[in-house]
């Protein structure tokens, strides 16, 4: 099966299931996929559809969807409606949340992830980055006639920081305090970790939202902001600075579905193996998504074992040839698939150097291996190409001790399991200017501070946070689906169905804390959805900060010009 | 998506035009840059047997601006009007339309005469030719006839071309040394079709606004020219001529909603638009 998905291996279970065939009869292979975001982790009726067809007819059978098929038939998410409720102390110290979430999944809970989970997870992440004793929160799911909701990027973040955000903004409004003062008095203190006295139930590793919260008003001049945003209003001219503290759900242990019972894998497994040739070939479960995850791997595992990038060939997607793994979602694939590689480059490294000492006739502990050699652990003097070590190995074994084997080729495994989550934190700041006659927002200028424990890739993890970024702005400002009273979709295409485009994108900046994870060696915490998980809530407080002073209010997304001006009673 | 399958017909002159629009009658479609009929081709919303390219016709693109007039060829694109020095001199109100047409890659190909005959009432040229008072060139095999862009625009893309009729050239007669231009219109994103635009010309004299001409885009089936707010603001100071034409649009314009505003947004736009266009011609 060549599919376009997430989760190869769970698509082979759930194909040899239903189609009745022995599971090691069906190989799904995946592709570079050129973006996915959640949409392509679910069990499609088409695809199912298409794999049957192929069975009854004994044929190949291709299915591509049209524009109006993909907008009709992929999940669609975050229909909420949510009443949220905060109370603080007029010191202005946060005592409890209070939530009451609508939410509407359309006619079915999608198949094997269901589409609870999104709900659920706004309800657990309300008030996460914040103290609190208090809470409660209610949730109630119904079936609509419209599309299917499911899990999309950031699963339920970005409602329950943006309901998070604004009744803080409020709170902080209501006793007449500064939001980032109020922020610093109630985020979770950095020296409070281990951190498990939520009432929801929420465990935090170890987070630093002090030190970003900090690091993000000085990069963006919060105070030189807000005198230059009074003297505008002054002119006229309608400015608002929204901020967004966060946490995101990364590096899920078995928790997330293996407990509910879905045969999906929460670890995921990497296989290295050095060639002949001195090349290393790197196998693992964890899909490309566009996102780079092959590109990482090839760094983690060229410099566990000791050797340049341009030696490391990475395979992902293809249930075939990779270690069985989850694939990708849930930020999953650096902290989970990372690991496993680093751990299966590391025993590599070691049995490379067993070969080594057995060439060389040498103590293994006097060796090391470094750009594609083993070289002399004090003196960094070459010893043996690993060209050469492979020509031996695989192609001369005679030479060696007559015991000796070498093992060339190393699996390793990694779950999470001390935390159900290994969370991350950040937080982000949105610059705007509204025009109170048009209702038009023009986004300025958007800043994030982040922390996704070890950064592997700079470039990478910049830009997966700016995309995100991105997205989490389509939310806030353009991206809805429509539907007519009849339960017809009304914007099927890329005309009316308005995604972000860079017209209208301010410039992000973005800056990280390192805080690695002590679960694992690698420390990486994953990155993916941070992005689109604070930017809603970050711009929908800037323009609500904008509109403050006319008396006006913005509480649904995405905030059109229509919306802004209903608020401004000006229709 | 994927068009359904057509045949393709390039010809090299009018005459051979002609003859395929008539032996294929209904079934055949006229394609100049194709920015909208390929789109409608690709979602499959139009099914034509046989498209006629007209963009080998010799004689239908360019840009001649004389004493009192300015004559734009029907396959002259967006982008040649764009960046016309003489259209900017000439009728700036052209090159500040046209930026706001598409994105780059759609103003290189789509086409001044497509654009006018597919008649999208949120899309600017109509709006600008009604505004101007342009006057379209159109041929069939008789001959030529003439027809105001205030009486071309019939319905919700529907013209006044008759069945084997071309639009071949445009002519639009120049509003005259002095006067002043404002297109502006409120979209989404850049590119997007507007939620409501506004082509504005007046001729300031002293103070006072004369010759005020007010055309819309993306209210109604059709673009529409706005004459109570013109005649509102005719003869009075910018700020006046503002006040007193917002005052009046309603008896020019009823909206309707579409996907993302409300009608009632809409009107709201449309008077913000006139007032920012009339103070933008104040001298």
């Amino acid at each position: 099966m060549y599919h376009s998905t997430q989760a190869p291996h769970m698509m082979q279970d759930v194909f040899a299931r239903h189609l009745g065939i022995p599971e090691a009869n069906v190989r799904v292979v995946c592709k570079d996929v050129g973006g996915s975001f959640g949409i392509k982790v679910h069990v499609y009726a088409d695809e199912m559809a298409t794999a049957a067809i192929s069975v009854m007819l004994r044929r190949p059978v291709k299915f591509v969807a049209d524009r109006l098929e993909s907008f009709l038939t992929d999940i669609h998410a975050r229909e909420h409606d949510v009443t949220v409720r905060l109370a603080c102390t007029k010191a202005g110290d946060i005592v409890g949340f209070d939530l009451d979430d609508l939410t509407a999944i359309g006619p079915y809970s999608v198949y094997p992830r269901t589409s609870g989970i999104e709900g659920n997870q706004v309800v657990n992440l309300t008030g996460g980055p914040y103290r609190h004793k208090h809470y409660r929160a209610k949730m109630h799911v119904v079936f609509t006639n419209k599309n299917v909701t499911c899990q999309y990027r950031a699963v339920g973040h970005p409602i329950a920081m943006a309901l998070t955000e604004a009744i803080v903004d409020r709170a902080a409004a209501e006793i007449g305090m500064d939001p980032a003062e109020f922020r610093r008095r109630n985020l979770i203190p950095d020296d409070a970790y281990p951190y498990t006295a939520f009432p929801s139930g929420l465990k935090f590793e170890r987070l630093s939202h002090h030190q970003c919260l900090d690091k993000l008003l000085a990069l963006m001049d919060y105070r030189r902001l807000r005198a230059e945003q009074a003297a505008l209003r002054k002119q006229g001219v309608h400015r608002g600075i929204g901020l967004a503290a966060m946490i995101e759900v990364t590096n899920p242990s078995p928790a997330f579905y293996g407990v509910g019972g879905a045969r999906i894998s929460a670890q995921d497994g990497a296989t290295l193996r050095l060639e002949p040739t001195g090349m290393l070939t790197v196998m693992c479960g964890v899909t490309e998504q566009g996102q780079g995850t092959d590109g990482i791997f090839a760094q983690i595992a060229a410099s566990a074992v000791g050797l340049t990038l341009d030696k490391v060939r990475v395979i992902t997607g293809d249930t075939g040839v990779t270690p069985y793994g989850g694939g990708t979602w849930a930020s999953r694939g650096a902290g989970i698939g990372g690991e496993a590689v680093l751990q299966a480059g590391r025993a590599l490294r070691s049995n490379i150097l067993d070969v080594a000492a057995a060439i060389l006739s040498a103590d293994k502990a006097a060796l090391d291996i470094v750009g594609n050699e083993v070289v002399s652990r004090l003196t960094l003097e070459s010893k043996l190409p690993l060209a050469e070590l492979g020509r031996v190995a695989y192609f001369r074994p005679d030479t060696l001790p007559p015991k000796f084997q070498s093992e060339l080729t190393v699996t390793r495994h990694y779950t999470p399991r001390e935390y159900p989550f290994t969370f991350t934190n950040g937080i982000q700041a949105s610059l705007v200017e509204v025009d109170p006659d048009t209702g038009f927002v023009k986004l300025l200028k958007h800043w994030c501070v982040e922390d996704c424990g070890t950064v592997i890739n700079p470039m990478l993890v910049d830009e997966q946070i700016r995309g995100g970024i991105v997205q989490g702005i389509g939310a806030a400002l353009f991206e809805e689906c429509l539907y007519g009273p009849d339960g017809q979709l009304l914007n099927g295409n890329m005309a009316d169905y308005l995604v972000p485009m860079c017209g209208e994108m301010p410039d992000i900046v973005v800056a990280h804390v390192e805080t690695p994870t002590k679960q694992s060696a690698l420390g990486a915490k994953g990155v993916g959805e941070a992005g689109t998980a604070g930017a809603p809530g970050a711009v929908m407080n800037a323009i609500n900060d904008a509109l403050a002073p006319l008396g006006a209010r913005v509480t649904a997304q995405p905030a059109t010009p229509d919306r802004v001006l209903k608020a401004l009673g000006k229709v | 998506m994927k068009p359904p399958s057509f045949a393709y017909a390039r010809p090299g002159s009018l005459a051979e035009a002609f003859d395929l629009l008539e032996r294929h009658g209904e079934d055949a479609k006229v394609l100049a840059g194709g920015q909208s009929l390929i789109a409608t081709l690709n979602m499959r919303l139009s099914s034509p047997a046989l498209l006629v390219d007209i963009t080998a016709v010799p004689g239908l693109a360019g840009i001649a601006v004389a004493k009192d007039k300015a004559r734009i060829g029907a396959l002259t694109t967006h982008r040649a009007i764009e960046r016309s020095a003489e259209l900017g001199a000439a009728l700036p109100l052209l090159a500040q339309a046209a930026r706001h047409i598409g994105h780059v890659a759609i103003r290189n190909l789509g086409t001044f005469g497509g654009s006018l005959a597919m008649a999208d009432p949120a899309a600017e040229w109509p709006a600008c030719c009604v505004a101007l008072d342009a006057e379209l060139v159109v041929a069939r095999r008789a001959g030529e006839r003439r027809v105001r862009a205030r009486e071309f625009f019939k319905g919700l893309y529907e013209t006044d071309l008759a069945p084997g009729e071309l639009v071949t050239a445009v002519e639009i007669p120049l509003p005259g040394r002095g006067h002043r231009a404002s297109f502006i219109e409120l979209a989404r994103r850049v590119g997007d079709y507007a939620i409501v635009g506004v082509a504005a010309l007046a001729r300031p004299k002293g103070e006072t606004l004369e010759d005020v001409r007010l055309a819309y885009l993306g209210v109604g089936p059709t673009p529409a020219l706005a004459p109570h707010a013109m005649a509102a603001a005719e003869g009075k100071p910018a700020a006046g001529a503002a006040a007193a034409a917002q005052a009046a649009l309603d008896r020019d314009l009823k909206p309707a909603a579409d996907l993302h505003t409300s009608a009632a947004a809409k009107m709201h736009l449309a008077r913000v638009l006139t007032g920012r266009a009339l103070r933008a011609l104040a001298p």
